[in-house]
Protein backbone atom coordinates (compact mmCIF):
# COMPACT_ATOMS: atom_id res chain seq x y z
CA UNK A 1 0.00 0.00 0.00
CA UNK A 2 1.14 3.41 -0.85
CA UNK A 3 2.80 5.50 2.43
CA UNK A 4 0.54 8.50 2.21
CA UNK A 5 -2.58 6.11 1.84
CA UNK A 6 -1.71 4.66 5.11
CA UNK A 7 -0.90 7.72 6.26
CA UNK A 8 -3.99 8.95 5.82
CA UNK A 9 -5.81 5.97 7.03
CA UNK A 10 -4.14 6.53 10.10
CA UNK A 11 -5.36 10.11 10.33
CA UNK A 12 -9.02 9.63 8.93
CA UNK A 13 -10.63 9.03 12.45
CA UNK A 14 -9.22 11.47 14.32
CA UNK A 15 -9.91 14.15 11.72
CA UNK A 16 -12.86 12.65 10.89
CA UNK A 17 -14.19 13.76 14.83
CA UNK A 18 -12.89 17.08 14.92
CA UNK A 19 -14.11 17.94 10.89
CA UNK A 20 -17.74 16.86 12.12
CA UNK A 21 -18.17 17.89 16.26
CA UNK A 22 -16.30 20.64 16.21
CA UNK A 23 -15.08 22.34 12.24
CA UNK A 24 -18.90 21.66 10.98
CA UNK A 25 -20.59 23.54 14.38
CA UNK A 26 -17.88 26.10 14.40
CA UNK A 27 -19.08 27.04 10.90
CA UNK A 28 -22.47 26.07 11.83
CA UNK A 29 -22.38 28.47 14.38
CA UNK A 30 -21.40 31.64 12.48
CA UNK A 31 -24.48 30.71 9.94
CA UNK A 32 -26.12 30.20 12.64
CA UNK A 33 -25.95 33.49 14.52
CA UNK A 34 -27.00 35.71 11.27
CA UNK A 35 -30.30 33.83 11.78
CA UNK A 36 -33.26 34.86 14.25
CA UNK A 37 -33.44 30.44 15.20
CA UNK A 38 -35.38 30.46 17.78
CA UNK A 39 -38.44 28.58 19.94
CA UNK A 40 -40.58 28.83 16.80
CA UNK A 41 -37.94 27.22 14.42
CA UNK A 42 -37.12 24.85 16.50
CA UNK A 43 -40.57 23.47 16.20
CA UNK A 44 -40.76 24.28 12.17
CA UNK A 45 -38.02 25.23 10.06
CA UNK A 46 -40.10 26.95 8.04
CA UNK A 47 -40.23 29.74 10.15
CA UNK A 48 -36.11 30.51 10.42
CA UNK A 49 -35.45 33.84 8.91
CA UNK A 50 -31.74 35.75 7.88
CA UNK A 51 -31.44 38.27 9.50
CA UNK A 52 -27.90 39.21 8.66
CA UNK A 53 -26.26 41.08 11.56
CA UNK A 54 -29.44 41.60 13.27
CA UNK A 55 -28.21 39.63 16.50
CA UNK A 56 -25.47 41.79 17.04
CA UNK A 57 -26.81 45.34 16.00
CA UNK A 58 -29.13 44.21 19.15
CA UNK A 59 -26.34 42.81 21.10
CA UNK A 60 -24.90 46.13 21.03
CA UNK A 61 -27.69 48.06 21.95
CA UNK A 62 -28.81 45.36 24.98
CA UNK A 63 -27.36 46.31 28.47
CA UNK A 64 -27.75 43.34 30.10
CA UNK A 65 -24.64 42.14 27.16
CA UNK A 66 -22.73 45.12 27.70
CA UNK A 67 -22.89 44.14 31.85
CA UNK A 68 -21.98 40.55 31.58
CA UNK A 69 -19.13 41.39 29.59
CA UNK A 70 -18.01 43.70 32.18
CA UNK A 71 -17.99 41.19 34.45
CA UNK A 72 -16.60 38.61 32.27
CA UNK A 73 -13.68 41.60 32.11
CA UNK A 74 -13.90 41.82 35.85
CA UNK A 75 -13.07 38.43 36.59
CA UNK A 76 -10.23 38.11 34.07
CA UNK A 77 -8.57 41.39 34.70
CA UNK A 78 -9.01 41.00 39.02
CA UNK A 79 -8.54 36.98 38.72
CA UNK A 80 -5.32 35.93 35.61
CA UNK A 81 -3.10 38.95 37.88
CA UNK A 82 -4.20 37.33 41.34
CA UNK A 83 -3.40 33.80 39.93
CA UNK A 84 -0.10 34.45 38.24
CA UNK A 85 0.85 35.86 41.30
CA UNK A 86 -0.39 33.27 43.65
CA UNK A 87 1.46 30.43 41.30
CA UNK A 88 4.53 32.33 40.89
CA UNK A 89 4.80 32.97 44.46
CA UNK A 90 4.02 29.11 45.18
CA UNK A 91 6.77 28.56 42.53
CA UNK A 92 9.78 30.54 44.07
CA UNK A 93 8.79 29.19 47.10
CA UNK A 94 8.89 25.46 46.03
CA UNK A 95 12.22 25.81 44.05
CA UNK A 96 13.67 27.24 46.91
CA UNK A 97 16.70 25.23 47.95
CA UNK A 98 15.58 25.78 51.53
CA UNK A 99 12.00 23.98 50.96
CA UNK A 100 11.58 20.85 52.57
CA UNK A 101 9.15 17.74 51.63
CA UNK A 102 9.22 19.37 48.15
CA UNK A 103 7.04 16.11 46.70
CA UNK A 104 4.13 16.68 49.27
CA UNK A 105 4.43 20.41 49.02
CA UNK A 106 4.13 20.14 45.20
CA UNK A 107 1.08 17.28 45.18
CA UNK A 108 -0.96 19.51 48.36
CA UNK A 109 -0.24 22.88 46.34
CA UNK A 110 -1.51 21.43 42.72
CA UNK A 111 -5.05 19.18 44.54
CA UNK A 112 -7.67 21.72 43.78
CA UNK A 113 -6.73 21.62 40.09
CA UNK A 114 -7.68 18.10 39.46
CA UNK A 115 -10.75 18.50 41.61
CA UNK A 116 -13.94 18.67 39.59
CA UNK A 117 -15.12 22.48 39.59
CA UNK A 118 -18.66 21.97 40.45
CA UNK A 119 -17.67 20.21 43.44
CA UNK A 120 -15.47 22.31 44.97
CA UNK A 121 -17.74 25.45 43.94
CA UNK A 122 -20.48 23.57 46.05
CA UNK A 123 -17.94 23.38 48.93
CA UNK A 124 -16.81 26.93 48.90
CA UNK A 125 -20.94 28.08 49.01
CA UNK A 126 -20.97 26.69 52.11
CA UNK A 127 -17.38 27.57 53.52
CA UNK A 128 -18.61 31.41 52.64
CA UNK A 129 -22.28 30.63 53.70
CA UNK A 130 -23.09 34.07 55.40
CA UNK A 131 -24.21 32.77 59.04
CA UNK A 132 -22.30 28.92 59.46
CA UNK A 133 -19.07 29.79 56.54
CA UNK A 134 -15.88 29.28 58.13
CA UNK A 135 -15.04 32.66 56.02
CA UNK A 136 -17.05 34.75 58.18
CA UNK A 137 -16.40 32.60 61.76
CA UNK A 138 -12.19 33.84 60.55
CA UNK A 139 -13.42 37.08 60.34
CA UNK A 140 -15.49 37.08 63.37
CA UNK A 141 -12.31 35.98 65.17
CA UNK A 142 -10.28 39.07 63.79
CA UNK A 143 -12.94 41.33 65.08
CA UNK A 144 -14.23 41.93 62.02
CA UNK A 145 -17.63 42.16 60.49
CA UNK A 146 -19.52 39.32 58.64
CA UNK A 147 -19.63 39.87 54.64
CA UNK A 148 -22.76 38.51 52.68
CA UNK A 149 -20.12 37.29 50.39
CA UNK A 150 -22.54 35.25 47.34
CA UNK A 151 -25.53 37.48 48.72
CA UNK A 152 -24.14 40.69 47.72
CA UNK A 153 -23.57 42.11 44.83
CA UNK A 154 -20.09 43.47 45.43
CA UNK A 155 -18.96 40.72 47.21
CA UNK A 156 -20.61 37.69 45.00
CA UNK A 157 -17.15 38.21 42.01
CA UNK A 158 -14.22 38.88 44.35
CA UNK A 159 -15.78 35.87 46.30
CA UNK A 160 -15.64 33.33 42.58
CA UNK A 161 -12.56 35.20 41.83
CA UNK A 162 -11.07 34.16 45.30
CA UNK A 163 -12.39 30.85 44.99
CA UNK A 164 -10.69 30.59 41.09
CA UNK A 165 -7.45 31.31 42.35
CA UNK A 166 -7.16 28.54 44.97
CA UNK A 167 -8.70 26.31 42.28
CA UNK A 168 -6.40 27.09 39.36
CA UNK A 169 -2.99 28.81 40.65
CA UNK A 170 -1.34 25.00 41.08
CA UNK A 171 -1.25 24.37 37.32
CA UNK A 172 0.63 27.54 36.18
CA UNK A 173 2.75 26.50 39.19
CA UNK A 174 4.03 23.40 37.67
CA UNK A 175 4.93 24.89 34.24
CA UNK A 176 6.31 28.09 35.91
CA UNK A 177 8.77 25.67 38.59
CA UNK A 178 9.58 24.24 35.16
CA UNK A 179 10.82 27.29 34.12
CA UNK A 180 12.28 28.39 37.17
CA UNK A 181 14.28 25.31 36.85
CA UNK A 182 15.35 25.91 33.46
CA UNK A 183 17.29 29.07 34.55
CA UNK A 184 21.07 27.85 34.68
CA UNK A 185 22.42 28.23 37.92
CA UNK A 186 25.44 30.11 36.95
CA UNK A 187 23.76 33.19 36.15
CA UNK A 188 22.86 33.44 40.15
CA UNK A 189 26.66 31.99 41.47
CA UNK A 190 27.92 35.21 39.33
CA UNK A 191 25.49 37.50 40.50
CA UNK A 192 25.93 36.40 44.12
CA UNK A 193 29.91 37.11 43.12
CA UNK A 194 29.10 40.66 42.08
CA UNK A 195 27.04 40.44 45.36
CA UNK A 196 23.24 41.33 44.09
CA UNK A 197 20.76 41.16 46.35
CA UNK A 198 17.92 38.12 46.25
CA UNK A 199 15.47 40.68 45.00
CA UNK A 200 17.67 42.11 42.26
CA UNK A 201 18.29 38.59 41.49
CA UNK A 202 15.21 37.89 41.22
CA UNK A 203 14.73 41.03 39.13
CA UNK A 204 17.38 40.69 36.53
CA UNK A 205 17.69 37.10 36.32
CA UNK A 206 14.54 35.12 37.43
CA UNK A 207 12.08 37.21 36.00
CA UNK A 208 13.76 37.90 32.93
CA UNK A 209 14.59 33.67 31.66
CA UNK A 210 11.06 33.37 32.82
CA UNK A 211 9.35 36.12 30.75
CA UNK A 212 8.11 33.80 27.32
CA UNK A 213 7.07 31.21 30.02
CA UNK A 214 5.37 33.49 32.00
CA UNK A 215 3.62 35.27 28.63
CA UNK A 216 2.23 31.44 27.20
CA UNK A 217 0.97 30.95 30.82
CA UNK A 218 -0.51 34.72 30.79
CA UNK A 219 -2.43 33.99 27.26
CA UNK A 220 -3.69 30.56 28.28
CA UNK A 221 -5.11 31.65 31.31
CA UNK A 222 -6.24 35.07 30.00
CA UNK A 223 -8.53 31.98 27.52
CA UNK A 224 -9.32 30.15 30.46
CA UNK A 225 -10.90 33.10 32.67
CA UNK A 226 -12.98 34.23 29.49
CA UNK A 227 -14.86 31.33 29.87
CA UNK A 228 -16.49 31.54 33.18
CA UNK A 229 -19.48 29.36 33.37
CA UNK A 230 -19.76 26.65 35.95
CA UNK A 231 -18.69 28.81 39.11
CA UNK A 232 -21.29 31.36 38.85
CA UNK A 233 -23.97 28.46 37.51
CA UNK A 234 -23.27 26.55 40.73
CA UNK A 235 -22.47 29.38 43.56
CA UNK A 236 -24.34 32.07 42.35
CA UNK A 237 -27.08 31.32 39.86
CA UNK A 238 -25.40 34.30 37.41
CA UNK A 239 -26.75 36.55 40.72
CA UNK A 240 -27.02 38.67 43.04
CA UNK A 241 -28.63 41.22 40.96
CA UNK A 242 -27.27 39.53 37.84
CA UNK A 243 -23.73 40.77 39.08
CA UNK A 244 -21.87 37.21 38.34
CA UNK A 245 -23.23 36.77 34.96
CA UNK A 246 -20.63 36.38 32.62
CA UNK A 247 -20.66 36.36 28.95
CA UNK A 248 -21.06 32.47 28.66
CA UNK A 249 -23.85 32.39 31.53
CA UNK A 250 -25.73 34.81 29.18
CA UNK A 251 -25.15 32.57 26.53
CA UNK A 252 -26.63 29.34 28.18
CA UNK A 253 -29.66 31.04 29.12
CA UNK A 254 -30.34 32.96 26.23
CA UNK A 255 -29.70 29.23 24.33
CA UNK A 256 -31.02 26.69 26.41
CA UNK A 257 -33.41 28.54 28.79
CA UNK A 258 -35.37 31.08 26.47
CA UNK A 259 -34.01 29.06 22.83
CA UNK A 260 -33.26 31.85 21.56
CA UNK A 261 -30.19 30.19 19.50
CA UNK A 262 -29.56 32.90 17.14
CA UNK A 263 -28.27 35.43 19.84
CA UNK A 264 -26.83 33.20 21.69
CA UNK A 265 -24.50 31.81 19.12
CA UNK A 266 -23.86 35.33 18.32
CA UNK A 267 -22.94 36.14 21.71
CA UNK A 268 -20.82 33.41 21.60
CA UNK A 269 -18.89 34.82 18.39
CA UNK A 270 -18.32 37.93 20.21
CA UNK A 271 -16.84 36.21 23.27
CA UNK A 272 -14.26 34.20 20.67
CA UNK A 273 -13.54 37.91 18.74
CA UNK A 274 -12.72 39.66 22.19
CA UNK A 275 -10.36 36.82 23.65
CA UNK A 276 -8.54 37.00 20.10
CA UNK A 277 -8.31 40.51 20.55
CA UNK A 278 -7.13 40.48 23.75
CA UNK A 279 -4.48 37.40 23.64
CA UNK A 280 -3.48 39.09 20.17
CA UNK A 281 -2.51 42.25 21.95
CA UNK A 282 -1.08 40.57 24.79
CA UNK A 283 1.64 38.99 22.05
CA UNK A 284 1.85 42.05 20.41
CA UNK A 285 2.73 44.33 23.44
CA UNK A 286 5.58 41.82 25.08
CA UNK A 287 6.97 41.69 21.48
CA UNK A 288 7.27 45.42 21.17
CA UNK A 289 8.40 45.01 25.39
CA UNK A 290 10.74 42.84 24.17
CA UNK A 291 12.39 45.27 20.84
CA UNK A 292 12.88 48.05 23.48
CA UNK B 1 18.89 37.65 56.14
CA UNK B 2 19.31 35.08 58.54
CA UNK B 3 19.67 31.38 57.01
CA UNK B 4 17.10 30.00 59.96
CA UNK B 5 14.77 32.58 59.50
CA UNK B 6 14.97 32.38 55.85
CA UNK B 7 14.30 28.66 56.07
CA UNK B 8 11.70 28.91 58.64
CA UNK B 9 10.11 31.57 56.59
CA UNK B 10 10.21 29.84 53.50
CA UNK B 11 8.61 26.07 54.95
CA UNK B 12 6.13 28.32 56.95
CA UNK B 13 5.27 29.97 53.82
CA UNK B 14 4.72 26.42 51.87
CA UNK B 15 2.90 25.22 54.71
CA UNK B 16 0.32 27.80 54.91
CA UNK B 17 0.06 27.27 51.75
CA UNK B 18 -0.67 24.05 51.73
CA UNK B 19 -2.94 24.71 54.66
CA UNK B 20 -5.02 26.92 52.14
CA UNK B 21 -5.20 24.30 49.30
CA UNK B 22 -6.01 21.43 51.61
CA UNK B 23 -8.88 22.75 53.94
CA UNK B 24 -11.96 23.00 52.04
CA UNK B 25 -10.91 19.37 50.64
CA UNK B 26 -10.60 18.27 54.48
CA UNK B 27 -13.67 20.05 55.66
CA UNK B 28 -15.78 19.02 53.14
CA UNK B 29 -14.67 15.39 53.83
CA UNK B 30 -15.10 16.09 57.83
CA UNK B 31 -18.55 17.69 57.26
CA UNK B 32 -19.73 14.62 54.94
CA UNK B 33 -19.69 12.60 58.27
CA UNK B 34 -21.43 14.19 59.95
CA UNK B 35 -25.15 13.63 61.46
CA UNK B 36 -27.69 15.58 59.31
CA UNK B 37 -28.35 19.00 60.56
CA UNK B 38 -25.13 19.35 62.74
CA UNK B 39 -22.61 21.05 60.63
CA UNK B 40 -25.03 23.82 60.95
CA UNK B 41 -23.73 25.61 64.34
CA UNK B 42 -21.86 28.21 66.05
CA UNK B 43 -18.66 27.91 66.02
CA UNK B 44 -18.58 25.69 62.79
CA UNK B 45 -17.48 22.69 63.74
CA UNK B 46 -14.25 20.53 61.88
CA UNK B 47 -14.28 17.26 63.23
CA UNK B 48 -17.58 14.90 63.60
CA UNK B 49 -18.62 14.27 67.00
CA UNK B 50 -20.13 10.92 65.83
CA UNK B 51 -19.17 10.06 62.54
CA UNK B 52 -22.20 8.40 60.62
CA UNK B 53 -22.05 7.05 57.11
CA UNK B 54 -25.98 8.28 56.84
CA UNK B 55 -25.24 11.04 54.01
CA UNK B 56 -24.00 8.23 51.49
CA UNK B 57 -26.32 6.03 52.42
CA UNK B 58 -28.86 8.55 51.86
CA UNK B 59 -27.37 9.97 48.30
CA UNK B 60 -27.46 6.06 46.92
CA UNK B 61 -30.92 5.34 48.40
CA UNK B 62 -32.98 8.19 47.34
CA UNK B 63 -31.14 10.88 45.33
CA UNK B 64 -29.71 8.02 42.60
CA UNK B 65 -26.13 8.55 42.90
CA UNK B 66 -24.99 5.35 42.27
CA UNK B 67 -26.18 6.16 38.13
CA UNK B 68 -24.63 9.32 38.38
CA UNK B 69 -21.11 7.66 39.64
CA UNK B 70 -21.82 5.05 36.92
CA UNK B 71 -22.79 7.30 34.21
CA UNK B 72 -19.48 9.59 34.89
CA UNK B 73 -17.28 6.24 34.96
CA UNK B 74 -19.08 5.05 31.80
CA UNK B 75 -18.62 7.91 29.93
CA UNK B 76 -14.89 8.95 31.50
CA UNK B 77 -13.77 5.38 30.95
CA UNK B 78 -15.17 5.86 26.98
CA UNK B 79 -13.84 9.09 25.90
CA UNK B 80 -10.36 8.31 27.46
CA UNK B 81 -10.09 4.72 25.77
CA UNK B 82 -11.75 6.29 22.43
CA UNK B 83 -9.85 9.06 22.01
CA UNK B 84 -6.71 7.50 22.63
CA UNK B 85 -7.16 5.43 20.09
CA UNK B 86 -7.69 8.32 17.56
CA UNK B 87 -5.34 10.62 19.04
CA UNK B 88 -2.15 7.79 18.97
CA UNK B 89 -3.14 6.97 15.49
CA UNK B 90 -3.26 10.72 14.31
CA UNK B 91 -0.39 12.24 16.32
CA UNK B 92 2.16 9.53 15.31
CA UNK B 93 1.15 9.68 11.47
CA UNK B 94 2.04 13.44 11.82
CA UNK B 95 5.14 12.61 13.47
CA UNK B 96 6.47 9.51 11.45
CA UNK B 97 4.13 9.22 8.25
CA UNK B 98 4.94 10.86 5.09
CA UNK B 99 1.86 12.31 3.30
CA UNK B 100 1.89 15.38 1.14
CA UNK B 101 0.52 19.05 2.98
CA UNK B 102 1.34 16.92 6.48
CA UNK B 103 2.84 20.23 8.26
CA UNK B 104 0.02 22.74 6.92
CA UNK B 105 -2.83 20.09 8.14
CA UNK B 106 -0.86 20.44 11.29
CA UNK B 107 -0.91 24.22 11.09
CA UNK B 108 -4.62 24.28 10.62
CA UNK B 109 -5.36 21.84 13.47
CA UNK B 110 -3.33 24.59 15.91
CA UNK B 111 -5.34 26.76 14.33
CA UNK B 112 -8.28 25.85 15.74
CA UNK B 113 -7.34 25.66 19.77
CA UNK B 114 -7.97 29.47 19.32
CA UNK B 115 -11.42 28.74 18.83
CA UNK B 116 -12.82 28.08 22.21
CA UNK B 117 -15.23 24.87 22.43
CA UNK B 118 -18.02 26.93 23.56
CA UNK B 119 -19.06 28.44 20.00
CA UNK B 120 -19.42 24.84 18.64
CA UNK B 121 -22.21 23.60 21.29
CA UNK B 122 -25.24 25.17 20.33
CA UNK B 123 -24.85 23.54 16.78
CA UNK B 124 -23.50 21.01 17.96
CA UNK B 125 -27.27 20.27 20.12
CA UNK B 126 -29.06 21.04 17.15
CA UNK B 127 -27.49 18.59 15.38
CA UNK B 128 -27.51 16.01 17.66
CA UNK B 129 -31.58 17.14 17.92
CA UNK B 130 -31.81 16.42 14.52
CA UNK B 131 -29.68 13.23 14.53
CA UNK B 132 -32.07 12.02 17.61
CA UNK B 133 -28.81 12.43 20.00
CA UNK B 134 -30.14 14.35 22.38
CA UNK B 135 -29.95 12.94 26.43
CA UNK B 136 -27.62 10.08 25.29
CA UNK B 137 -23.84 8.59 25.85
CA UNK B 138 -23.22 8.65 22.50
CA UNK B 139 -24.28 12.34 22.05
CA UNK B 140 -22.42 12.92 25.36
CA UNK B 141 -18.94 11.24 24.15
CA UNK B 142 -18.66 12.08 20.28
CA UNK B 143 -17.22 15.27 20.44
CA UNK B 144 -14.71 13.93 23.09
CA UNK B 145 -13.44 11.43 20.81
CA UNK B 146 -10.21 13.13 19.33
CA UNK B 147 -8.58 16.28 20.41
CA UNK B 148 -5.91 18.56 19.25
CA UNK B 149 -4.12 18.68 22.59
CA UNK B 150 -3.93 14.89 22.20
CA UNK B 151 -2.88 14.45 18.53
CA UNK B 152 -0.35 17.30 19.55
CA UNK B 153 0.71 15.59 22.96
CA UNK B 154 1.61 12.17 21.01
CA UNK B 155 3.43 13.93 18.39
CA UNK B 156 5.87 15.76 19.83
CA UNK B 157 6.55 12.57 21.70
CA UNK B 158 6.61 10.14 18.44
CA UNK B 159 8.75 12.10 16.99
CA UNK B 160 11.88 10.98 19.15
CA UNK B 161 11.35 7.77 18.15
CA UNK B 162 13.93 6.24 15.62
CA UNK B 163 13.60 6.54 12.17
CA UNK B 164 15.95 3.86 11.84
CA UNK B 165 13.98 0.50 13.66
CA UNK B 166 10.60 2.00 11.62
CA UNK B 167 12.56 1.49 8.28
CA UNK B 168 13.84 -1.87 9.37
CA UNK B 169 10.89 -3.26 10.01
CA UNK B 170 9.53 -2.37 6.38
CA UNK B 171 12.93 -3.50 5.06
CA UNK B 172 11.66 -6.34 6.81
CA UNK B 173 8.25 -6.62 4.89
CA UNK B 174 6.30 -5.71 8.17
CA UNK B 175 3.12 -3.91 7.47
CA UNK B 176 1.95 -0.36 8.55
CA UNK B 177 -0.45 -1.73 11.04
CA UNK B 178 1.63 -4.44 12.66
CA UNK B 179 4.41 -1.60 12.95
CA UNK B 180 2.56 0.94 14.91
CA UNK B 181 0.79 -1.77 17.15
CA UNK B 182 4.19 -3.93 17.75
CA UNK B 183 6.75 -1.65 17.48
CA UNK B 184 5.66 1.92 18.20
CA UNK B 185 2.68 1.33 20.83
CA UNK B 186 5.10 -0.53 23.01
CA UNK B 187 7.57 2.88 23.00
CA UNK B 188 5.02 5.29 23.53
CA UNK B 189 3.71 3.61 26.66
CA UNK B 190 4.66 6.64 28.87
CA UNK B 191 2.56 8.82 26.39
CA UNK B 192 0.01 6.83 26.73
CA UNK B 193 -0.02 6.98 30.07
CA UNK B 194 0.19 10.65 30.26
CA UNK B 195 -2.95 11.34 27.83
CA UNK B 196 -5.31 8.36 29.30
CA UNK B 197 -4.98 9.95 32.88
CA UNK B 198 -5.29 13.81 31.19
CA UNK B 199 -8.18 12.84 28.90
CA UNK B 200 -10.24 10.63 31.38
CA UNK B 201 -9.99 13.34 34.34
CA UNK B 202 -10.66 16.47 31.84
CA UNK B 203 -13.74 14.04 30.60
CA UNK B 204 -14.80 13.44 34.81
CA UNK B 205 -14.86 17.21 35.62
CA UNK B 206 -16.35 18.75 31.96
CA UNK B 207 -19.61 20.41 32.75
CA UNK B 208 -20.84 22.54 30.20
CA UNK B 209 -21.65 20.64 27.51
CA UNK B 210 -22.86 17.52 29.17
CA UNK B 211 -25.30 19.96 30.73
CA UNK B 212 -26.77 20.91 27.47
CA UNK B 213 -26.55 17.32 25.41
CA UNK B 214 -28.00 15.39 28.72
CA UNK B 215 -31.11 16.58 29.52
CA UNK B 216 -32.53 13.73 31.84
CA UNK B 217 -31.52 12.29 35.30
CA UNK B 218 -30.89 9.05 33.69
CA UNK B 219 -27.98 9.60 31.62
CA UNK B 220 -26.47 12.92 34.73
CA UNK B 221 -23.27 12.44 35.73
CA UNK B 222 -21.78 13.34 38.91
CA UNK B 223 -21.13 17.02 38.17
CA UNK B 224 -24.40 17.39 36.88
CA UNK B 225 -26.46 15.57 39.58
CA UNK B 226 -24.49 17.67 41.80
CA UNK B 227 -25.24 21.53 40.78
CA UNK B 228 -28.87 20.42 40.27
CA UNK B 229 -28.82 19.35 43.78
CA UNK B 230 -26.96 22.47 44.61
CA UNK B 231 -29.50 24.66 42.72
CA UNK B 232 -32.71 22.88 44.00
CA UNK B 233 -31.37 23.39 47.75
CA UNK B 234 -33.38 20.25 48.47
CA UNK B 235 -30.19 18.02 50.60
CA UNK B 236 -28.69 19.60 53.60
CA UNK B 237 -24.73 20.59 53.52
CA UNK B 238 -23.78 17.32 55.07
CA UNK B 239 -25.46 15.55 52.00
CA UNK B 240 -24.29 18.02 49.75
CA UNK B 241 -20.77 17.15 51.05
CA UNK B 242 -20.91 13.73 50.88
CA UNK B 243 -21.76 13.98 47.37
CA UNK B 244 -18.74 16.33 46.73
CA UNK B 245 -16.41 13.63 48.01
CA UNK B 246 -17.79 10.71 45.56
CA UNK B 247 -17.48 13.49 42.76
CA UNK B 248 -13.97 14.50 44.12
CA UNK B 249 -12.14 11.79 45.32
CA UNK B 250 -11.97 9.06 42.12
CA UNK B 251 -9.75 11.93 40.51
CA UNK B 252 -8.16 12.65 43.48
CA UNK B 253 -6.77 9.10 43.63
CA UNK B 254 -6.57 9.10 40.31
CA UNK B 255 -4.33 11.85 40.17
CA UNK B 256 -2.13 11.02 43.46
CA UNK B 257 -1.61 7.03 42.03
CA UNK B 258 -0.26 8.77 38.64
CA UNK B 259 0.72 12.35 39.14
CA UNK B 260 3.72 11.85 37.42
CA UNK B 261 2.40 11.06 34.06
CA UNK B 262 -0.19 13.76 35.11
CA UNK B 263 2.53 16.52 35.25
CA UNK B 264 4.57 15.34 32.74
CA UNK B 265 1.64 15.73 30.25
CA UNK B 266 0.92 19.08 31.66
CA UNK B 267 4.70 20.04 30.73
CA UNK B 268 4.45 18.64 27.39
CA UNK B 269 1.25 20.01 26.36
CA UNK B 270 2.94 23.82 27.23
CA UNK B 271 5.74 23.62 25.31
CA UNK B 272 5.61 25.28 21.93
CA UNK B 273 5.86 22.90 19.21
Amino acid sequence: MKASRVAWLFLAPALLVLAVFFLLPVLGALALSFTDYDLYALADLHNLRFVALGNYWALLHRPQFWAALGHTFYFVAVGVPLSLAASLGAALLLHSPLARCKAFFRAALFAPVVTTAVATAVVWRYLFNTKYGWANHLLGMLGLHPVDWLGDPHWAMPTIILFAVWKNFGYNMIILLAGLQAVPAELYEAARIDGASAWRQFRHITLPMLGPTLLMVAILTVSGYFQLFAEPYVMTEGGPLESTTSVLYLMYEDGFQWWNLGVATAEAFVLFLVMFAVTAAMLRLSRRGEAA
Amino acid sequence: MNPRLAKALVNGLLLGGAAVALFPLLWMLAVSFMPAGTSNALPPPLWPAHPVLDNYRQLFEHAGIGRYLLNSLLISGGIALLSLAFNLLAGYAFAKLRFAGREQLFRVLLGLLVVPAQVAMLPLFLLFKYAGLVDSYAGVMLPGMASVLGIFLVRQYARGLPDELLEAARIDGAGELHIFLRIVLPLLRPVVATLAVLTFLTAWNDFMWPLIELTGQGHYTLPLGLATMAREHTEGTEQMMAGSVLTVLPVLALFLSMQRHYLDGLLLGSVKG
